[in-house]
């Protein structure tokens, strides 16, 4: 069977209507499993149209392709661990950005054994190679960061802004050479360097700040996409990428306005680099000691509350503590306590990273609330549980312009009437800044494992208590 | 109108689309968009499936086709189930 042009690019036309339709599905969680059913449709109208095209003729390769990608693919999605999902998604985009290198190479291949090639073909090709190749060698760096196989500290030397400058303006000149000789050296030359960029551009960049790296490279992979719908003059790719690319476009963007920093900050700025730092002139100020209490101090004090509200960061995600969170809960909720969940949208390793691992939990989505719509409710919160976070909730964003972190938007947690932060030492948080919250007279440090605590909170509550 | 001016219409017109949607997601599902979108670009499979299926095409662009196939089903297949395995563990309150 074949089908003509024509009924492909209508085939096409309905997968990106489809896939728009997946997008949109995700303004609410009801609707967002039937978005993604349709994604899934419109994935395969796309392939099949594709495959009985007339352009299509040998199968062989092929068939072995999908065949091992869907067995590889299936297993991996049904086997990670929600905890591992910002490294899945960091691999998946690498292998968007391989797969794109290879199909503008195969394309030249194939147009040079034909003697079809022409400047502007090239250009486009140079450019997929080039955004692919950083895409890749970006999401390896980020894989290894977040997997913990190369430190997650920033790595920055001296000259590091004028190498990756060199580096990318010799990108672009070899792929200008390549498009007005059909060089082969250049076209090499070029998809290596790019390939050394995509590294050189990711390394710098520490752990804390790969929600907003996630979201970049995932506007690169679409980006990548595009720039191959181009050189095949394939509308159905180029729409995609097109959305692909704004979608990681706008999150970089909601990431990087929820810490109050540019995306220039983020990728050439360098934060939070070494542990430690330099106290702020106001960290120093409030150097009078903290408390510390027990895990039946705070217990004490919630299950008499009216409201307790639980802002969860990187550190709950570490210790695993969601589960042990949602017992708790349960056992205050049958004392009447009325219990939430506040998330700062740079809360862990990737945007939603805290949602998912609550939901993962089985804690009701209601109960968990953003930022804007939580704030008003510290006041009236009678306790404020901090669990592994601590940037997110530092008074000093507010008050001390000497901060690294002023202007940065917080959750108003040094308003709830007690505050108990779950911590395992002293240690600052990423951003190396003393957190004045420590220092309120209604805030008590509760040392130890996050998970440990919680459970011991929870054998507590079932004890019975008072 | 030219074929790439065509194209540039199509991408153009595709970044408003994606501009809106997008900002309509709800934050708390920003983790299964990540996924989501990564299993759309998946699509790339369609460059893969044209430079692999050729009738004429050489031997090392055949090679560089089945990678690029396999590393986009690859991402077609985990990005789409992952997904849909997230999004399942979103309940409202049901007690």
């Amino acid at each position: 069977m074949e089908i003509s042009a024509n009924t492909q690019s209508i085939a096409y036309l309905i997968s990106a209507v489809l896939f728009i339709l997946a997008l949109k599905s995700l303004t609410h969680p009801a609707s967002a499993r039937r978005g993604n059913y349709l994604g899934m449709i419109g994935m395969a109208i796309a392939i099949l149209a594709t495959l009985f095209g007339s352009e299509v003729q040998s199968y062989g390769f092929i068939v072995a392709g999908v065949a091992a990608g869907a067995l590889i693919g299936s297993v991996v999605a049904a086997r990670v661990e929600m905890t591992a999902m910002p490294q899945l998604v960091a691999a998946l985009h690498s292998f968007v950005g391989m797969a794109a290198v290879l199909v503008a190479i195969g394309t030249y291949l194939n147009h040079d054994a034909a003697g079809t090639l022409n400047p502007v073909m090239m250009g486009e090709l140079s450019a997929g190679i080039i955004i692919g190749a950083i895409t890749f060698s970006g999401s390896v760096v980020a894989f290894a960061k977040l997997q913990g196989l190369v430190s997650g500290a920033p790595v920055k030397f001296k000259g590091q802004h004028m190498l990756n400058a060199a580096i990318g303006v010799a990108t672009v000149l070899l792929g200008i050479h390549f498009g007005m000789t059909e060089s082969m050296t250049s076209l090499v030359l070029m998809t290596l360097l790019a390939f050394i960029l995509g590294f050189t551009l990711i390394i710098p960049i520490g752990g804390a700040d790969m929600p907003v790296i996630i979201s970049m490279l995932n506007s690169y992979s679409g980006w990548a996409a595009a720039a191959t719908g181009f050189t095949l003059g394939n509308l159905l790719l180029i729409i995609v990428g097109a959305l692909v690319g704004f979608s990681g476009a706008i999150l970089s963007y909601i990431m990087c306005r929820a810490m109050n920093r540019s995306i220039i900050n983020v990728v050439f700025g360098g934060f939070g680099s070494e542990s430690g730092g330099e106290a702020s002139a106001a960290g120093q100020a409030a150097q009078k000691g903290v408390k510390s209490a027990s895990v039946e101090d705070a217990i004490y004090w919630m299950e008499d509350a009216g409201k307790v509200i639980i802002v969860p960061g990187y550190g709950m995600a570490v210790a695993q503590a969601q589960h042990a969170l949602k017992e708790m809960m349960e056992l205050l909720e049958e004392r009447n306590v009325e219990v939430k969940f506040a998330i700062h949208p740079v809360a862990g390793r990737m945007p939603g990273h805290m949602n998912v691992l609550l939901a993962e939990a089985d804690i009701p989505y209601d109960h968990v609330q953003e930022m804007e719509e939580i704030n008003p409710e510290f006041p009236t919160s009678d306790v404020t549980l901090v669990v592994g976070a601590n940037d997110v909730v530092n008074p000093a964003a507010k008050s001390d312009s000497s901060s690294p972190i002023y202007g940065m938007p917080i959750l108003d947690a040094a308003k709830s009437r007690q505050v108990y932060f779950l911590k395992r030492s002293m240690s600052p948080g990423y951003s190396g800044v003393d957190n004045l919250l420590f220092y309120q007279d209604n805030t008590s440090l509760i040392f130890g494992d996050a998970k440990d605590t919680i459970e011991g909170m929870v054998s507590a509550l079932k004890g019975g208590g008072h | 109108m030219p074929d790439t001016l065509v194209a540039l219409y199509v991408f153009v017109l595709s970044c408003f689309i994606g501009y809106w949607v997008i900002w309509g997601v709800t934050p708390s599902l920003h983790t299964p968009l990540v996924a989501l979108t990564n299993a759309i670009s998946g699509i790339i499979i369609v460059g893969a499936l044209l430079v692999t299926g050729l009738e004429s095409v050489g031997t090392a662009a055949e090679i560089f086709g089945f990678i690029a196939v396999l590393l986009a089903s690859i991402n077609v297949f985990g990005g789409f189930l992952v997904t849909n395995r997230m999004l399942a563990m979103f309940k409202k309150k049901d007690k």
